[in-house]
């Protein structure tokens, strides 16, 4: 941005070049991060880079950002769900229960969209209609649901999934589903926030909700669709989590919401709404994993994940608050 | 009985003396070179326009704002430098602010004394500050306010009495004022008014802000008028009428700032049949024409905004009816209004009318984006075509339509808005305090805007705060108070004096006409 001031007459490719950085500032910064992370890393330690490894890295990950990118929609509408972790265990146990029990696989797959849709749903109502806070209602949800979800499993594992349910192990000219998915529902998910009406709504609500409202914007009904959009990729996100193993565990990685919501954050969602994109989430959930499993190679704890997770969200967020005061 | 104590110290030095202050934010010099006093056991009114300098020149009395090098403040005639509004506390001078800064869950006396609570040893003395609280309200002539009371369950006049006694708790010899009366009805304007009294008789130097003439009169010992940040006079009360006042605070001439072209009126646009919100706008009819452009005028809280909530939706009329084009209407949301053709440019760009982290395009588009879409995708190359004629038709000053609009100065910032709402296509179009906050430049661009706007046949409502800016535009004038209107004038016989005696008379002759009708 503060480029685009200091110099405002130049030749209109390298405007065209400044412009994209300064609107795809962050994205291309953690881009150039993995870039560098795989040269560095993989110069270290070779099979970092190897296929094994990074099909574990992206593959494994997936999940985490097709989660951020209903995430995403959410902080850029000006809210936020803390329960989106509790949330994808609950879908994933019940994915694996209707499995199990010989549901035709396709119920399997669908019921956690559908009932991760309803869920949001009802959070957004909560949200835009009576007007609590989404933190509030969905630290409360993020309460519910993990309590729920311990008294009805036991916390028991399940076993036996059939083989066909198993999604996520499939493989599509020899690159992992996930790996699709994750690809192509960050691409659709990005064309439909830039190009579609209502992709462009939800910035302008999350800027600014009182001109959306003068502007005929009904913010309220969209607030709930966002939520239950968010709902969708979060049904998606819990059956690749569900069928990654031959097993479901009744419990989520801890922290998972907080990932998620890093992911989005670091990724140029401003926490404070209105801006950032669905492509910048998806390239910081990948450079995370990247993290996670470089920490290892370098034989360094893995608890140092967690700091450094921090340590960029704290970064991201005063870069964002410098760039919004440049704005100003 | 009251001014002996006032004129017997008038000879002293002044307790607070300005001299030669300015104050400029980022070049813009909103202060320029101002002398002013406050003697003890006066009451000081300080009159001005919005955006005359007013707000500033009270910040910097109560610390907020460093004047710019050159200028001198004394207090009992000792220079002093307030680096914060603590200083100025310290010195002695409070501020009533018109939005009232209290702790809604906190009792009356936790208010008064918070920050400077009685102790004993480590512990708050909570019996010696409930009844320095006591004493302090019966001084105030309050002894039905409770201390134990929470504050936010009070009404304003209350919380503001708790805010005048915080002030005095704290020693204050100079009590600022800001727009004390804006929101209180008439027996508590009375009451606050003996309050003003009583502590003038104390010897406490009172600034007293407000638009209202007959309370000046009532009360003030001097008067000093402010314009576009200069000092125009102060003077003693009794040497100026109504009048004066008027043409020391608008006199300008007006014709020569505002570009009024005069077009056409055509046929009745919009027409409004005793649409009644709530209190707040009471039994408005007015019938207005495609390429008039009809001024609202009337004081802060006197229902012109209102007035442009209800026409266009956001607060629904909850009686009365509304003709469009002949037909009747109803219009329950913005959205609707939207759709039939009413247009708002809001009177807080930032609250309401601009995305400022969105570029010119995205907040151009923004109220018709369903329109620009085919099967919801947005049409993005009508979209930028659309902005580009937007900067060029508005004469934007941006480095094309991807600039962000936060970016933009605030006339620029404007014209997006106004460019927003054109392109809506409307047949009504709202302008709410159209310029606050512009440069002068810019004003007048807005201005040429409008009239262009007019002669293409749009019905025009402005509602402004800036007399000047009412008569130099309006077709019509039309003078709200009370949430009513109290009298329409022609642009041949609207003169500043007459306008302005309306706004600022309206609620006694109001008064009065209640009275005449309830007395049969």
């Amino acid at each position: 941005m503060s480029l685009d001031i200091a110099a405002p007459r130049r030749s209109a490719s390298t405007g065209v070049f400044a412009r994209t950085i300064g609107t795809y500032g962050q994205e291309f910064i953690i881009l150039a991060a993995i870039v560098a992370l795989f040269i560095v890393v993989g110069f270290i330690a070779p099979r970092f880079v190897s296929q094994t490894n990074l099909t574990s890295i992206f593959s494994g990950n997936a999940y985490i950002a097709v989660a951020a990118i209903g995430m995403s929609m959410v902080i850029i509408s000006g809210h936020i769900d803390v329960s989106v972790g509790s949330l994808i265990g609950v879908l994933a146990t019940i994915a694996g229960t209707l499995a199990v029990n010989g549901y035709p696989i396709w119920i399997a797959w669908c019921a956690p969209i559908v009932v991760g849709m309803v869920i949001t749903s009802l959070i957004g109502a909560l949200v835009a209609y009576v007007r609590i806070p989404s933190i509030v209602v969905t630290l409360g949800m993020l309460s519910i649901l993990k309590g729920g979800l311990i008294s009805l499993t036991g916390g028991a594992w399940i076993t036996n999934l059939p083989p066909d349910f198993l999604i996520a192990q499939f493989r599509l000219f020899g690159v992992p589903s996930p790996v699709w998915f994750m690809l192509g529902l960050t691409i659709v998910a990005a064309m439909f926030m830039r190009y579609t009406a209502f992709g462009r709504s939800i910035y302008a609500i999350g800027g600014n909700p009182e001109a959306a409202r003068v502007a005929g914007i009904r913010v309220e009904r969209s607030t709930v669709a966002i939520f239950a959009i968010h709902g969708f990729f979060a049904g998606i996100a819990a059956i690749l989590f569900a069928t990654q193993l031959q097993v479901i565990q009744s419990t989520v990685p801890a922290g998972l919401e907080l990932t998620v919501i890093t992911a989005s954050v670091v990724g140029g969602v401003s926490i404070l709404g209105g801006t950032g994109t669905v492509v910048g989430s998806t390239l910081a959930a990948i450079l995370f994993a990247a993290i996670g499993s470089s920490l290892i190679f370098l034989n360094v704890s893995a608890y140092w994940l967690r700091s450094v997770q921090g340590l960029l969200i704290l970064a991201t967020v005063l870069a964002d608050m410098a760039r919004r005061r440049g704005v100003k | 009985m009251t001014t002996t104590l006032a004129t017997e110290d008038a000879s002293a030095t002044p307790l607070v003396q300005l001299r030669n202050i300015s104050k400029t934010f980022g070049g813009i010099k909103v202060l320029k070179n101002v002398d002013f006093d406050v003697r003890r056991g006066e009451v000081h009114a300080l009159l001005g326009e919005n955006g005359a300098g007013k707000s500033t020149l009270i910040k910097i009395l109560s610390g907020f704002h460093h004047p710019d090098e050159g200028g001198e403040l004394t207090v009992n005639g000792a220079p002093v430098a307030f680096s914060a509004p603590r200083d100025a506390r310290n010195a002695g001078i409070a501020t009533v602010y018109q939005e009232l800064l209290l702790f809604p869950d906190m009792t009356v006396a936790e208010n008064i004394f918070i920050g400077h609570a009685p102790r004993t040893g480590m512990a708050l003395d909570w019996n010696e500050m409930r009844r320095r609280a006591r004493a302090l309200l019966d001084d105030l002539d309050s002894p039905d306010l409770d201390v134990d009371a929470r504050v936010g369950g009070l009404s304003v006049a209350n919380r503001q009495r708790v805010e005048i006694a915080k002030a005095l708790s704290q020693d204050a010899r100079l009590l600022i004022m800001d727009e004390p009366t804006a929101s209180l009805a008439d027996a508590d304007v009375r009451r606050l008014l003996d309050v003003v009294r009583r502590l003038r008789a104390r010897g406490v130097a009172i600034i007293y802000i407000s638009h209202r003439m007959p309370e000046i009169f009532a009360l003030a010992d001097r008067v000093t008028v402010l314009r576009d940040g200069a000092l125009i006079g102060t003077r003693p009360i009794g040497e100026v009428d109504d009048a004066a006042l008027v043409s020391m605070m608008v006199g300008r001439s007006i014709d020569q700032l505002f570009p009024k072209v005069t077009v056409p009126i055509g046929a009745p646009v919009l027409e409004l049949r005793n649409v009644s919100f709530k209190d707040e706008v009471q039994d408005i009819s007015l019938v207005l024409r495609a390429g008039e452009i009809l001024g609202i005028a009337g004081l802060v809280g006197s229902g012109r905004t209102e007035l442009a909530l209800t026409i266009f939706g956001i607060t629904p009329a909850t009686s009365g009816e509304i003709l469009l084009n002949g037909e009747p209407v109803t219009i329950r949301s913005p959205r609707q209004a939207r759709d039939i053709g009413i247009a708002y440019v809001p009177e807080d760009r930032g609250l309401q009318g601009l995305v400022k982290a969105q570029t010119i395009r995205e907040n151009v588009s923004m109220a018709l984006l369903s329109r620009i879409s085919r099967a919801s995708i947005v049409n993005r190359a009508l979209e930028s075509s659309m902005a580009r004629d937007a900067i060029a038709r508005f004469g934007i000053r941006a480095r094309g339509p991807e600039q962000r609009a936060g970016q933009l100065s605030g006339g620029n910032q404007q014209k997006v808005v106004l460019a927003k709402w054109v392109a809506t296509n409307p047949k009504v179009l709202i302008m709410d305090e159209p310029t606050r906050g512009i440069d002068v430049g810019a004003k007048s661009e807005i201005h040429a805007l409008m009239c262009k706007l007019a002669g293409e046949g749009l019905a025009v409502i402005m509602i402004s705060s800036e007399l000047p800016e009412v008569l130099g535009m309006s077709d019509r004038i039309l003078v709200m108070n009370g949430g009513r209107m109290v009298k329409t004038f022609d642009r041949s016989e609207a003169t500043p004096d007459v306008v302005g005696a309306a706004m600022t008379h309206a609620g006694a002759a109001h008064g009065r006409a209640e009275q005449a009708g309830s007395a049969p």
